[in-house]
């Protein structure tokens, strides 16, 4: 059976092998084969794409809890979704989590995924106290920050091309509540944008929802939402049902439909200046997993994520430079999320640096990629790098420019014979 | 709390199954042959909720062990569900008489014999659940797995008696049929994604089906429509067809 990514583009035809011991994938590895692991399809775009995957997600069993220091033995395939629903009753919630909680312990992993905090806790890779790795020969490799540190730190944001993570070890956070409080700063451009969130950096979680379709000085103005969890002591957490997008929209009904009405939602519904609120787990972390198959709004064709960071320094600039080069191209992307982001790690392929990001949906179409190239060539310009997790079409030296390191990363691949069996598409198109 | 038995209990939808009816505070008996295998679902679930597992070793072929094997349960479930199967190639089948006699013995002689007894005692005490995971296959036999689709026929229409019978002492008899689920057993298949369902989805969805007292559940749903085309085609033309 064929599995695509989560933004539905490349389609390609893939043949899954699935494992339930370790000796059987072993046995897989001996084979001639080039394999790359894939987790819940989660990444937008090639990464984990490949003729054969080696499909985690059922290799999903918990294997231990300590519940006097919250640290969580499980194996790699366990969804964020499934811990979150196990453990919030208890009392116990992720250190970090992206925007989405469906994704595994894997992907989470190997994409070194940031949440709302990065600023405060940083990557995922802060909370993986060891995993364990099968390499290319089916030897299996604990790794942490002082065990196997070079594994270690290849394969937290190595993109699943270092071998297959088969269970780790992660602390969870405590927490007295299922509820946040949220602040809601609505400012008028990038400006405002920015000085809120220095003003509001001390707050564990916070992220702004900008508008793209903005002009001339409302550049960049945008909803900022922080927060904390509350500490009422209400852990009766029940995730809520979904909403379904049961079919691939057409393509015209991007830009009619969801634009205003996003727009409306976030925008107009918000009142002026900074208000408060009390929100759930779900609606704070995860808005968008509330509809399932979101992805088909965009049609057939699939969309794309276009995410990128810069340096604090050039971070205002640049992100003027191109927020104008997107609103005046008139492309599809309505909605984007900025976030300021807390000191990079020394993980060979990790994305954030400390700075800015933007991320920003874009459908398929035609004259998009010449569109993305002209603003990969702003973001070197400025000295930014492009996220892997989300990329399916970034050039071999505008990824390079971006990741100093990684040459090491090359060369530890081939020491170990990982460049023969691991490969995605993406890997075959940056070179790495 | 109640017990649920699953007989079967390696198969991928038995251990989903396993995780919601836990979920949803279910005590659980796991029955397998080898059920040495089944200590890190029994430790997952035990992580997860706050209820007894117990893992019992069974083996649905070994007819005469059934009735002990029943007695010896402590708390006698309340639900029983089989998801015991096996599934060979249909030319296999065709050449190895041992793989057919293995087909009708897993399939439906072992289930039967299990759920007679079950079901008397369920009777007696009027009530409790039985859910038989069977297949779409039974629902007409084509050239490409008639054999194990007759195993399933056989079993759906055994489960659909036992239905009637159970009636009037409020017994629930669920008959699941599900289409092609994403699992072990068809990793080499090429299932198209459209009509295929993940063990965890069609956990959930048979335990819904069970909580809201429903007959017969096509998993997915999709699946109740293409089986009624494909019960209609008339035998004349159904015969010339490969499908
Ligand atoms: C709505 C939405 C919001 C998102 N928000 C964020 C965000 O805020 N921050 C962020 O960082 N990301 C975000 N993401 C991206 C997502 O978190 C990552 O792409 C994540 O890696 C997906 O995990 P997955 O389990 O689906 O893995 P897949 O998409 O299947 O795979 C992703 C990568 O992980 C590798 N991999 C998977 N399993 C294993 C394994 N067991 N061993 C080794 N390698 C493995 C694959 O080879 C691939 O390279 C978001 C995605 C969506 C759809």
């Amino acid at each position: 059976m064929s599995l695509n990514s989560w933004g539905m583009y490349p389609l390609i035809k893939n043949k899954k092998i699935m494992f339930q011991k370790k000796e059987d994938l072993k046995n897989k590895l001996q084979e001639s084969n080039i394999y790359i692991p894939f987790g819940n399809g989660r990444s937008y775009g090639d990464s984990a794409l490949n003729k054969n995957i080696i499909y985690c997600k059922p290799y999903n069993y918990l294997l231990n809890f300590d519940e006097s220091t919250g640290l969580l033995h499980c194996q790699a395939g366990i969804m964020l979704s499934e811990i979150i629903e196990i453990f919030v009753p208890k009392g116990w919630f992720l250190k970090i989590t992206p925007g989405t909680k469906l994704i595994t312990i894997g992907g989470a992993i190997a994409s070194d995924v940031h949440g709302k905090n990065h600023h405060i806790e940083g990557c995922f890779s802060e909370c993986v106290e060891e995993f364990s790795l099968m390499l290319a020969n089916g030897e299996i490799k604990k790794c942490s920050k002082t065990n196997n540190a070079e594994l270690f730190k290849a394969t937290c944001g190595g993109m699943g091309l270092t071998g297959i993570i088969l269970d780790a070890k992660i602390s969870l956070k405590k927490i007295n509540s299922q509820y946040i409080e949220q602040i809601t700063i609505k400012t008028k451009n990038l400006k405002e944008t920015f000085d809120a969130f220095e003003k509001y950096s001390n707050k564990p979680y916070s992220v702004a929802w900008i508008d793209c379709l903005a002009k001339d000085n409302e550049i960049g103005k945008c909803l900022l939402m922080v927060g904390d969890f509350e500490n009422d002591g209400n852990l009766n957490f029940k995730s809520k049902k979904k909403l379904n997008i049961p079919f691939n929209f057409p393509s015209f009904a991007l830009n009619k439909l969801s634009v205003k009405a996003f727009n409306w939602l976030y925008y107009r519904k918000a009142p002026n200046g900074v208000s408060k609120q009390k929100v759930d787990i779900d609606s704070f972390f995860y808005p968008l997993d509330a509809i399932n198959n979101w992805n088909r709004i965009y049609g057939k064709a699939g969309f794309t994520q276009y995410q990128f960071i810069l340096p604090k320094k050039t971070s205002f600039e640049g992100l003027t430079e191109i927020l104008k080069e997107i609103s005046n191209s008139g492309k599809g992307s309505f909605l984007a999320v900025l976030k300021l982001y807390g000191k990079e790690n020394d993980n060979y392929l990790s994305f954030p640096i400390e700075g800015y990001s933007l991320a920003l949906d874009f459908k398929i179409e035609k004259g998009l990629f010449e569109l993305l190239d002209k603003l990969d060539q702003i973001v070197l310009k400025y000295n930014g790098k492009i996220y892997l997790t989300k990329d399916v079409r970034v050039s071999k030296e505008t990824f390079e420019k971006g990741y100093p390191n990684i040459e090491k990363f090359r060369n530890l691949r081939k020491e170990y014979g990982m460049d023969k069996k691991f490969q995605s598409l993406q890997s075959l198109r940056v070179g790495i | 709390m109640s017990y649920v038995l699953i007989i079967g209990a390696k198969s991928d939808i038995a251990k989903e199954l396993a995780r919601v009816y836990a979920k949803n505070g279910y005590n659980l008996y796991l029955a397998a042959r080898n059920s040495d295998s089944l200590n890190d679902l029994v430790n997952d679930i035990k992580i997860r909720s706050n209820v007894d597992v117990q893992i019992k070793e069974f083996d649905i072929v070994k007819f005469e062990t059934h009735q002990n094997f029943y007695d010896s349960l402590e708390t006698k479930p309340l639900g029983v569900i089989v998801t015991a199967g096996y599934m060979a190639e249909q030319k296999e089948c065709e050449k190895e008489w041992n793989k057919t006699l293995n087909t009708i013995n897993v399939n439906y002689l072992g289930i039967i014999s299990i759920l007679n007894i079950v079901s008397n005692d369920m009777e007696k005490n009027k009530n409790g659940f039985i859910i038989g995971v069977s297949s779409v296959a039974g629902d007409r036999g084509r050239k490409a797995n008639y054999i194990y689709g007759s195993s399933k026929a056989a079993f759906s229409a055994y489960l659909s008696g036992l239905r009637n019978r159970l009636y009037e002492s409020k017994v629930q008899v669920l008959t699941v049929k599900p289409g092609f689920v994403n699992t072990k057993m068809t990793k080499d298949l090429d299932l198209p994604a459209k009509l295929t369902i993940e063990p965890e989805d069609i956990a959930l969805d048979i335990y819904n089906a069970q909580q809201k007292g429903k007959d017969i559940l096509y998993t997915k749903g999709i699946w109740r429509l293409i089986m009624l085309i494909i019960k209609h085609i008339p035998e004349f033309i159904f015969k010339k067809m490969s499908i």
